[in-house]
């Protein structure tokens, strides 16, 4: 395995009495993007500012390429890192055109002009560079954006909820054009969002992040199939858990036997509504309690006769009328049950 | 949690902190001396005190605060409604011409009001042949509230006014929903909401009455102010005037106290919808309200203005020499404008820790900065000339002492403006220079100072504005001869010189009108 491009261990940032960041770990190697998932309030957005040295760390290390940026005896100076940013609210020098924002961090001297016209072209603005930010659309406002954090060259960039911004039916395509450039570039890339189906789409790694502490990081579909920690599985997408005990090679649940290997003993199903099978005549009898339907799919709320309640994703379809039952059908993951 | 904040001051830049210390620290500075003067007086400064002309001098001073506020306060409230909430016919030339009152200093007011209604005023003259011997006195006590009310209560009117136009209508049609007379919402449920603005323009007022020295001298009025003047100039009895000066301070410190108590606890939201309700009709009722902005307008505008209009014609009737005037007015820009380029320069170091670096240490700070706003002028220029005639012999009696003095008294203005437009500056924009490489001064000087750039003009503007009708601090401070459009009015009006004082009168008037007007269009704006 490469040694990592960005190496962040145990840092750990308090404000006043609250630990925002909790001896976060995490490692990205060159080339890589990986996508900061977590909900607002985690810390992940803090966590970047340590990493760009905005905020001072009370514990713990950065390095970037082996060298120490951050830890509680060193503190390089934000313009110093070489890890450029591309801020949520895009950050653009409202007195200053699009060429000059573009220029700003481009060393005196040198051909300025024909690298911000290549950045221009890059971004797909070139001719644009005499308007100011605000004649811009939001998705003009973010490549201007993009074009300036790449201009001097970052060894790594960070992007901090980079597409909360823009209208619902622009963000998707706005994702694809920024994951592109910073493809065509080989660019290592962070970035935060609190949207899962961003940070699944988007990134080829995902680490989730909860209360100051990094708790996965994998592929992401690794990331949303088999989640380590419970609170992992309830924060990426639906999920159901049922109580079951275990017997070491199968465990024993009211929806009947499950085939995995755990630890005898109390144990907690984690079952996602999509690995739910709903159907006449299957499993355990249930009761419809609500439906919601959404074009595509829908979600059906049943429940058991003991009264637990369960999430089902089906296909729309005619047939949830009548005795219907409900079984496992995907390959669940067991944790241990919380002790009471 | 101290610790923290601690931690976080020093972790602002080295420079900033350092240059707010310094600059806090200069505006304490008077106060601070005055202190210790009067303490180490001892003995004959508590005998200052606790003489029975003093607490006299106490009792008159404050009980003319509170009636002028009283009087502004009955006076604002009525017309700031009528104006908003009415179909008053000619609404919005009643909304500018009200506002247009503070545009008078209340020096110049009483000029006017002095040299019209005193006995052989102008309008004496006018009335000796029909037979009217006698005018109501104006010198003492009434003349004193009469102008003061007069030319301070828009800055009640004001606040009032936008409070007003931002309440939610929802509240009064909920109250009229279960049912209460428009009467009873008025007093219930209107006027609660009010009460913050009308105690902010009331502070305003009461400060402005306490610290009121031309008006209160012009009109003979021995208010504080005027005591302390006397026992300077006359008397030169500085133990005694230091004394005086600090019981000066205490008040305004009651009066923001006060202000502060009557806040309260509720907060006053609104759901997002603002003034859209149908205007209250006044029918019939609309005569006595026109004929009461008229009086208003007439008393407290039309009168003063005509009056130095009156004495413009007399004095060039007379034909009396300009000359000094255009001499006063150049002194009084070149002053102005030193004074308002170093209270802006003094302003941004603070605005950067307070804004930028908030903790404990930088909120103090900025407290510090603000004492000049409950420092009366006398107060600061006596502090000053007693300090350098002390200890800095060297600047008594020169330009950079006067123009410190200013600073002193009117930073708070200069800091209202740039922090309004430091808040406004994106933090992530002067982060996103530091990413891109730049070093904080760079980034301070090419990303914030030029985001700041309108807020920078506007306190200066506003400073220069203020510091060209100030007298008390110009007449105790400024070099020998170095007379300014204040100073001659007051001279001029003290010494019944009335036609002298009218040309640098009306300049000070259409020099003040300017910020009235870029209040009242961005009022328009935002309705």
């Amino acid at each position: 395995m490469n040694a990592p491009l960005l190496n962040v261990q145990g840092a750990t940032k308090r404000f006043g009495k609250a630990l925002a960041v909790d001896g976060a770990d995490l490692q990205i190697e060159r080339g890589r993007k990986l996508a900061l998932l977590g909900p607002s309030g985690c810390g992940k957005t803090t966590l970047l500012r340590l990493i760009a040295g905005f905020e001072y760390l009370d514990d713990g290390r950065i390095e970037l390429d082996g060298k120490v940026l951050s830890d509680r005896s060193t503190f390089v100076a934000p313009e110093k890192r070489r890890i450029g940013m591309l801020f949520q609210d895009y950050a653009l020098f409202p007195h200053l055109n699009v060429s000059s924002n573009v220029a700003f961090g481009l060393a005196k001297g040198g051909d300025r002009k024909k690298r911000v016209d290549e950045l221009l072209d890059l971004v797909g603005l070139n001719g644009m560079g005499n308007r100011m930010p605000h004649e811009l659309s939001g998705g003009e406002q973010q490549r201007v954006a993009l074009a300036r954090t790449l201009a001097p060259e970052p060894i790594m960039m960070l992007l901090d909820e980079p597409f909360s911004n823009l209208d619902p039916h622009l963000r998707a395509r706005v994702r694809f054009e920024v994951r592109q450039i910073i493809d065509s570039l080989g660019m290592t890339a962070i970035f935060v969002t609190h949207d899962q189906e961003e940070a699944l789409s988007l990134a080829e790694d995902v680490a989730v992040m909860l209360s100051g502490r990094i708790l996965q990081v994998g592929h992401p579909e690794d990331v949303y199939v088999r989640p380590h920690d419970r609170r992992v599985a309830e924060f990426l997408g639906d999920a159901n858990f049922l109580p079951g005990t275990s017997h070491g090679s199968y465990i024993e649940t009211l929806l009947g036997r499950v085939e995995t290997t755990a630890p005898a003993g109390d144990v907690e199903l984690m079952v996602r509504p999509e690995d739910l099978r709903l159907a006449p005549g299957a499993g355990q009898p249930v009761q419809i309690v609500s439906r919601e339907y959404y074009g595509h799919d829908q979600m059906v709320t049943v429940r058991l006769g003991d009264g637990l309640e369960l999430r089902v994703r089906t296909v729309a379809g005619p047939s949830i009328d009548g005795e219907l039952g409900v079984e496992i059908a995907g390959r669940p993951i067991a944790y241990p049950r919380p002790t009471e | 949690m101290a610790v923290i904040s601690g931690a976080r001051l020093a972790r602002a830049p080295l420079l900033t902190g350092a240059l707010a210390t310094l600059i806090a620290a200069a505006m304490l500075l008077p106060l601070a001396y005055l202190v210790i003067r009067v303490w180490g007086a001892g003995q004959e400064a508590w005998d200052v005190i606790s003489d029975s002309r003093t607490i006299e001098t106490l009792v008159r001073t404050a009980w003319l605060a509170l009636t002028v506020t009283v009087a502004s306060v009955a006076l604002a409230v009525p017309l700031a409604w009528l104006t908003v909430r009415t179909d008053l016919p000619f609404r919005s030339a009643w909304s500018v011409l009200l506002v247009l009152p503070l545009a008078i200093p209340s020096y110049v007011g009483a000029f006017a009001f002095v040299s019209a209604l005193a006995p052989q005023g102008l309008i004496q003259d006018v009335l000796e042949p029909l037979g009217v011997d006698e005018l109501p006195g104006i010198y003492g006590f009434r003349g004193a509230w009469l102008v003061l009310t007069l030319f301070t209560f828009p800055y009640v009117l004001l606040p009032v006014r936008a409070t007003l136009r931002g309440i939610d209508p929802s509240f009064a049609e909920a109250s009229r929903s279960l049912g209460k007379s428009a009467w009873s919402t008025f007093f219930r449920v209107t006027l609660p909401q009010l009460r913050p603005a009308i105690a902010a323009g009331a502070l305003l007022v009461a400060l402005y009455t306490l610290s009121d020295f031309g008006a209160v001298s012009i009109l003979r009025f021995d208010s504080l102010t005027r005591v302390i003047y006397i026992q300077y100039t006359s008397a030169f009895d500085r133990t005694s005037a230091a004394a005086l000066s600090l019981l000066l301070v205490a008040l305004a410190m009651v009066v923001v106290v006060i202000e502060g108590a009557t806040r309260g606890r509720a907060r006053y939201y609104g759901s997002g919808r603002r003034g859209e309700a149908p205007p209250v009709a006044l029918g019939k009722w609309r005569w006595p309200a026109l004929a009461f902005c008229f009086a208003v307008v007439a008393i407290a505008l039309a009168l003063p203005l005509s009056v130095i209009g009156y004495w413009l014609v007399r004095g060039f009737e007379a034909g009396l020499s300009w000359d000094h005037v255009r001499e006063a007015a150049v002194n009084s820009a070149y002053a102005s404008s030193l004074a308002a380029v170093a209270a802006v320069l003094a302003a941004l170091p603070v605005t950067v820790l307070v804004v930028r670096h908030r903790s404990v240490g930088s909120s103090l700070l900025e407290k510090a900065t603000y004492t000049g706003f409950a420092l009366p002028g006398i107060v600061i220029a006596l502090a000053l000339v007693f300090f350098a005639s002390n200890y800095a012999t060297v600047l008594y009696q020169t330009l950079a002492l006067l123009v410190f003095a200013y600073v002193v008294r009117f930073l708070p203005e200069a800091l209202g403006a740039t922090r309004s437009a430091l808040v406004q500056v994106n933090p992530s924009t002067e982060e996103a220079a530091r990413n891109l490489g730049k070093r904080p001064w760079e980034v301070f000087s090419r990303i914030t100072v030029p985001q700041m750039l309108p807020g920078i003009s506007a306190g200066w503007i506003l400073v220069f504005l203020t510091v060209m009708k100030e007298l008390p601090v110009t007449l105790l401070l400024a070099p020998t001869d170095f007379r300014t459009l204040a100073t001659e009015v007051w001279s001029a009006s003290s010494n019944a010189f009335f036609a002298q004082a009218a040309l640098p009168a009306l300049i000070l008037v259409a020099i003040s009108a300017i910020p009235m007007f870029v209040t009242v269009l961005r009022e328009r704006e935002a309705a």
